[in-house]
């Protein structure tokens, strides 16, 4: 089985006949995962490689805003490792700063509060998804994350990660498939750029009238449904 | 025959693993971490799950402690380790031991010590037979490998 859908602009044209055209972009996604457990660590680490990720793990709020360069008060554009982020995923309950703190630090910071937070907790507390919500996370996950959760993000960072160029080359190349669910009809009108920088798109404005989620453990996430039924 | 050893072997894991998901000890967590197993990371789930072994140890010792002190009154920490023992049992599918925290955080939340005692014994039970199934699904699946391996060289002949 392929282990990566991903397709340079260079190798398009060789692989164009049964080509799956995964959504993806040239590069593989980024993904800074935070989480003070070991097990979960690993568990989301793999979920995220097998679904052609780069992963990097922290165990704490605090060693995640030091990677993405935000230390204490101190706010800077550039990652530690200078590699730029897609998606943060995080605990809720973590010991010292929790998920929701780190949210918080990550929306409000200029550098930083365009990438999507996602937010994971093994309590499906409707108030605390709300909190998590209205501060701007772009999804919650109720533990134990698994594969369909994981398939579920790459969907966000692949339509927020700027990807005009995959955007119109599945266009152009997508007229014999039908694929109901294909993101250029999702992506908002956006500056066309390549893909190194997630802040390109805006936040989509279906997310800010959206209101709490009536099931938070069903398998569409509400935010993506609502956005799916916009765009029809 | 040691074709035969390896389907039979194969049988006696899923006869296990049938028996531990209706047992309840296992749910469909389990599945989806071998799910993620394969040539890339072949050892994935006896990875995770030794990991697992080992904080659950700690976790164990630690809540003993706390309840054999004479003078324990700390029951806020005690639902901190909690909570770290149930996230990661989801994590892997112990569904058994992942109950057994929730009626221990309960008693916990009530400060009932004597009902913590004993939410511990059963954890401790729990933990110990999940461990042995868990060993024994994991050298059976190692003698499987093994018997596979030798098998191919004979199919030649």
């Amino acid at each position: 089985m392929a282990r990566s859908g991903v397709v340079s602009w260079r190798r398009r044209s060789e692989k164009l006949d049964g080509f799956d055209m995964a959504p993806m972009n040239s590069e593989e996604a980024h993904v800074l995962a935070v989480d003070d457990s070991l097990v979960d660590r690993k568990v989301i680490e793999r979920l995220l490689r097998i679904s052609s990720c780069k992963v990097t793990a922290v165990d704490s709020g605090r060693r995640a805003l030091q990677f993405l360069g935000l230390d204490d008060d101190k706010s800077s554009s550039v990652g530690f490792d200078g590699l730029k982020v897609d998606l943060i995923i995080t605990d809720y309950c973590m010991p010292g700063m929790t998920g929701y703190e780190l949210l918080k630090k990550i929306k409000e910071s200029s550098a930083l509060k365009e990438i999507p937070v996602v937010i994971m907790s093994s309590e499906n507390v409707l108030a605390r998804i709300d909190r998590c919500l209205e501060e701007g996370a772009e999804d919650f996950i109720v533990k134990p994350v698994k594969l369909s959760d994981v398939k579920r993000l790459k969907d966000y960072m692949t339509r927020e990660a700027g990807l005009e160029e995959s955007g119109m080359n599945k266009r152009k190349l997508r007229e014999p498939c039908d694929l109901p669910s294909s993101p250029p009809s999702i992506l908002p009108s956006s500056p066309s750029s390549s893909s190194s920088s997630p802040s390109k798109s805006p936040s989509p404005p279906l997310s800010s009238s959206f209101s709490a989620p009536s099931s938070p453990t069903s398998l569409d996430s509400p935010i993506r449904r609502l956005k799916m039924t916009n765009t029809d | 025959m040691l074709g035969l050893g390896v389907d039979r072997l194969r049988a006696d894991m899923n006869r296990l693993l049938a028996m531990l998901f209706h047992q309840g000890v296992l749910d469909e967590q389990f599945l989806q971490l071998q799910q993620l197993q394969d040539e890339s990371s072949p050892n994935f789930v006896s990875e995770v799950v030794n990991i697992y072994f080992h904080e659950s140890e700690k976790l164990l010792r630690n809540l003993r402690e706390l309840l054999m002190d004479r003078e324990f009154s700390d029951y806020k920490k005690m639902g901190t380790h909690l909570n770290q023992f149930m996230g990661s049992s989801s994590s892997i599918g112990a569904k058994r031991i992942r109950n057994v925290c929730v009626a221990f955080r309960a008693a916990s939340e009530h400060n009932n010590r004597a009902g913590c005692l004993r939410a511990l014994e059963v954890l401790e039970h729990e933990y110990c037979y999940l461990k042995n199934k868990l060993h024994e699904l994991f050298q059976i699946e190692q003698q499987r490998v093994l018997a596979a391996g030798v098998r191919y060289p004979m199919q030649n002949n």
